[in-house]
């Protein structure tokens, strides 16, 4: 126990000593936390529209009026022709291009149907979906007021209409960022117990120091607990600076028991940090553990549900991330944050996160065991 | 009967296809200065691992100070002492943050702790250099104040591997002063070398080619056996056979 | 000439001896491909919805069959109240709730006015508008349905073409982000590490005292990375090819020349870490920090530039990846040439010399 403390004063005077690590602990979660949630935004909005119009008919002014007092969309150019709007996508300064035939009025009124092009471009399939979507709706949306004022009042009522009633809860504003934030302050404490911690004990195998400790009478378990702790120590300030700056600059206060984060990050942290040993074990010099660990954490991220949502993966990786701590770390932020999740709900994503963590450390030491 | 301190009886290390250390045996008396030569690659530093606890063997027996070194690797390491070339102490920790560390870790109370330390520094001059980081005092001082922490805790043996690398004459010379020293007071001394000269100060030698030993005596006996004068030409002449060293 | 050839052998034989980093460095692009054309997706797909079915009538049932009917959504049939609704969402089980009021059918036959209420968990907008709107289509599809029977008058239709990536696969917007960030890692990580490591180790000084100019020292730090770069983008676009079938319109020699390019802007970058960096810690930290991830926000491939902020949008003006991300776009998916990005191209020359420049200068610095 006692060798446990002196490891422990050891450890966290190098570190108070190194600048590089108060950098990454202070610095850069703030800095990132500032400038992530701003440049996550992945709000469909601005989206650049063209016009071809040849109709030049009041039918196709009030569409385009409405299209531009919709708000979703930013007007470039009104080209003469499909050609000439192409080059914009091209160049990429529209992304959308919506072309009126001719006589488009003349020949609705006329046959009683009608048809519009839209041309999207898809290299981003998000926003030409959702930019796509965007205009269809505006379009039906101007086809039932036409068709209101044209036909009739008693023809018109017979038809049916089904009424859509949308409530959206826990994030009515559908403020991106108070979505964003949990999520990346997860990353980043990650990154302490996932990352840093790898390098440091390979650091001291690199240059030589753990000799020293190999032949001293400390058993190999305190030494990787005082390699170990001081990060689970810096992975928790991380977290309370991330939630400390998530108030100041974003005004987002935990719906629920921020307590509860607490906890969940504290079992969390064991988990990362048996990743972190079990990468040092494998490494022999700091590049290597460097790239290994950043490979597994960036595989990790990828798959943990942060961007991208898990339900629209498919089944083969969905069950990858049923092993991944990281999943369930975002999951259960955003559910505390916004959702105000109390303990009872986390229980099945605490467990899994242990049992993942008992799984790595276990490894981890049997691996550490065998390679010295 | 003198007590022994170190026991070595047809001790191996094979790795893989290659035999590094090749059934060496020898004793090594309690306060003995015994220096274990050889040229670079010949096996010292892997037998010496083995002593100390760091490496397990693949054959043969060895007990230091009456520890096993197969089944009592933890009781081996609490009694003895270790300072290799390579570094010893953090260089990004001050010289008494580094004496009170290993003091700590050996399983000195603070008490204690505090008289070797105050003792130490004195010892070594060092009382304006407490609070200076050890990277940034001279190689010098570094290896006398490892030396003097690695026998912070008191153990019966000290195993030194190429203490004197890279190191000055009047520094060497004041280094072998201190070992003498603690040789007086009874404890044993296992160094490592390629200095031939230091090999004239210990009460005896062994010289390791391609993993054997070639030779186990006092420097007198083995200048007078080889008909030199000098530890230099006793090393040519069994080093120049050896197959895996470079001469 | 020939002596160069020798430093330039040296480094081969540390890169290819360190096998693990090796591995990394070739798996890295590999894996990423695979997992962004595979596993990610920006698309939202089986959510999963939970139905109130109050009404339990003809018309619900017909409605309720086109949404299970739809891939986007995994159904379940349960009556829930609003407690236990948002108890599922607190749990994370489901996305959204559906009600259907009692007498569905009944307001819609005669009334000619129903209403189906949605209950989304927008805690993370864009899933949750998303699956706003797709209901809402199959909703009014429904609509349109039943009145297709009845003849309408001014009936416009849309039709909606995608271009450069019809079935709107993800591929053609992230095989260009990989690729940058790939050698953005490669070439600025791996050459600063490299040279930094040699000056901790002290065989910096053994290189610069022998008779051979500094610049030739680094030039072949920097050549077998060069080649790695390289290969990475040739196994990349292989596997974009024929396994994520993302054809290459454009010329792919031309896509090979840009990508020598910014490989040497980026070697150039790594080439100012290395001067100002003092330990291999360092080295990392400024390239982890310093570049990959301005790297992976700023390139426009992760997050939408239009999006960002005005500050935020000139800082992104400043990092490399971001210029070489739409030359890869314009010339892999759009197929359009030399013409259409010289300006790009432009952009990535003056950075070059720009870095080159300062290094050169500070690296003279600390030499004297």
């Amino acid at each position: 126990m006692r060798t446990i403390r002196f490891l422990l004063q050891k450890e966290f005077r190098q570190i108070l000593r190194n600048k590089t690590i108060l950098a990454v602990v202070l610095v850069v979660p703030i800095v990132q936390l500032l400038i992530l949630p701003l440049a996550a935004d992945y709000e469909v909005k601005n989206v650049s529209l063209c016009i071809v119009d040849h109709d030049h008919s009041t039918y196709s002014r009030k569409l385009i009026a409405k299209i531009t007092a919709s708000g979703y969309f930013r007007l470039v150019d009104f080209p003469d022709s499909y050609r000439e709007g192409l080059t914009y996508i091209e160049s990429d300064k529209a992304d959308v291009i919506l072309e009126i035939p001719a006589n488009f009025e003349h020949n609705l009124i006329r046959d009683d149907k009608q048809k519009l092009y839209v041309s999207v471009n898809a290299i981003n399939g998000v926003k030409a979906n959702l930019g796509g979507a965007y205009v269809i709706g505006i379009i039906r949306e101007f086809n039932s007021v036409i068709r209101a004022q044209w036909v009739q009042a008693p023809k018109f009522s017979s038809i049916p209409v089904i009424d859509i009633a949308i409530t959206n809860w826990y994030n009515p504003y559908m403020n991106y960022r108070i979505f964003m934030v949990p999520g990346i302050l997860a990353v980043l404490v990650t990154m302490m117990g996932g990352y840093v911690s790898a390098l440091n004990i390979v650091k001291e195998k690199e240059i030589g120091t753990i000799e020293q400790m190999n032949v001293s009478p400390i058993r190999k378990h305190h030494f990787i607990l005082g390699k170990l702790i001081p990060f689970w120590i810096l992975g928790m300030v991380v977290l309370t600076i991330g939630l400390t700056v998530g108030f100041l600059v974003y005004g987002i206060v935990p719906e629920g028991k921020i307590a509860l984060i607490y906890l969940f990050a504290a079992v969390y942290l064991v988990s990362i940090l048996g990743l972190g040993f079990l990468v040092s074990t494998y490494s022999e010099t700091q590049q290597q553990a460097m790239f290994l660990s950043f490979f597994f954490i960036m595989i990790f991220i990828m798959l943990s549900g942060l961007f991208t949502s898990i339900d629209s993966m498919p089944k083969w990786t969905q069950v990858i991330t049923w092993f991944n701590p990281v999943t369930y770390f975002i999951q259960v932020m955003r559910m505390i944050v916004l959702k105000g999740s109390g303990f009872t709900d986390i229980i099945p994503h605490l467990l899994k996160v242990a049992g993942i963590g008992i799984v790595l450390n276990t490894w981890a030491i049997l691996n550490y065991k065998k390679r010295s | 009967m003198e007590e022994q301190a170190i026991k070595v009886e047809k001790l191996t290390k094979r790795f893989g296809d290659f035999t590094a250390v090749d059934e060496i045996s020898f004793e090594v008396t309690k306060g003995e200065i015994f220096g274990f030569l050889g040229a670079n690659g010949a096996g010292k530093t892997t037998a010496m691992r083995m002593l100390c606890g760091l490496s397990i063997p693949t054959s043969g027996n060895a007990s230091v100070v009456g520890f096993d070194v197969y089944e009592q690797t933890e009781n081996i390491k609490r009694n003895i002492g270790y300072m290799s070339q390579r570094f010893s102490l953090y260089e990004d920790l001050t010289v008494i943050e580094n004496i009170k560390f290993f003091g700590g870790i050996y399983g000195l109370r603070n008490k204690q702790i505090k008289e070797k330390s105050d003792s130490l520094i004195e010892r070594l001059g060092l009382q304006n250099e407490t609070k200076k980081l050890v990277g940034a005092l001279p190689l010098g001082w570094k290896q006398k104040l490892a030396f003097s922490v690695a026998l912070i805790h008191e153990p019966q043996i000290i195993f030194l591997d190429e203490p004197t690398g890279g190191v000055d004459p009047v520094t060497r010379r004041q280094f072998w002063e201190m070992i003498y020293e603690i040789s007086e007071k009874g404890i044993t001394v296992f160094v490592t070398t390629h200095y031939m000269d230091e090999a004239e100060y210990c009460s005896r030698v062994t010289i390791m080619v391609d993993g054997r030993i070639e030779a186990l005596d006092s420097p007198r006996k083995l200048k007078e056996r080889f008909n030199v004068s000098s530890m230099d030409e006793v090393f040519y002449l069994l080093a120049r056979g050896a197959k895996k060293a470079v001469i | 000439m020939k002596q160069f050839l020798i430093f330039i052998k040296k480094e081969f034989a540390h890169v290819l001896r360190d096998r693990r980093t090796l591995l990394i460095l070739f798996g890295l692009p590999v894996v990423q491909i695979l997992v962004f054309g595979f596993a990610l997706s920006n698309e939202v797909k089986n959510s999963r919805v939970v139905i109130c079915d109050y009404a339990n009538d003809e018309s619900s049932h017909k409605l309720i069959s086109k949404i299970e009917a739809s891939q986007y959504f995994d159904v379940e049939k349960i009556t829930m109240t609003y407690n236990q609704i948002e108890k599922s969402f607190k749990e994370g089980k489901i996305k959204a709730a559906i009600v259907f009021p009692v007498n569905f059918d009944n307001d819609l036959q005669h009334l000619h006015k129903a209403q189906v209420q949605i209950i989304s968990d927008a805690s993370d907008p864009n899933t949750g508008n998303t699956i706003n709107n797709y209901l809402s289509t199959i909703i009014t599809d429904y609509q349109v349905q039943l009145i297709e029977n009845i003849k309408v008058p001014l009936r416009i239709s849309t039709e909606i073409r995608m271009l450069y990536n019809p079935q709107l696969k993800a591929a053609h917007n992230f095989v260009p982000g990989v690729m940058a960030l790939v050698l953005m890692l490669v070439c600025v990580m791996m050459t600063s590490i490299s040279i930094v490591r040699e000056k901790e180790m002290g065989t910096m000084e053994v290189l610069l005292v022998s008779p051979y100019r500094p610049i030739l020292v680094i030039l072949s730090k920097a050549i077998p990375y060069l080649l790695l770069s390289l290969l990475n983008v040739a196994s990349i676009l292989l596997l974009s090819v024929y396994v994520l079938e993302l054809p290459i319109i454009g010329s792919v020699w031309l896509l090979f020349l840009e990508s020598t390019l910014f490989i040497i802007t980026s070697l150039c970058l790594g080439l100012l870490i290395s001067t100002r960096a003092k330990t291999q810690q360092e080295a990392m930290l400024f390239s982890m920090m310093g570049m990959l991830l301005p790297t992976l926000i700023f390139s426009g491939f992760m997050f939408p530039v239009e999006n960002f902020p005005w500050v935020l949008r000139m800082i992104s003006n400043l990092v490399p990846a971001r210029w070489y991300y739409i030359i890869v776009k314009t010339v892999m998916v759009k197929g359009l040439g030399f013409s259409s990005i010289w300006k790009e191209t432009l952009v990535l020359v003056a950075m070059t010399f720009f870095l080159l420049v300062v290094s050169l200068k500070n690296f003279k610095k600390r030499l004297a």
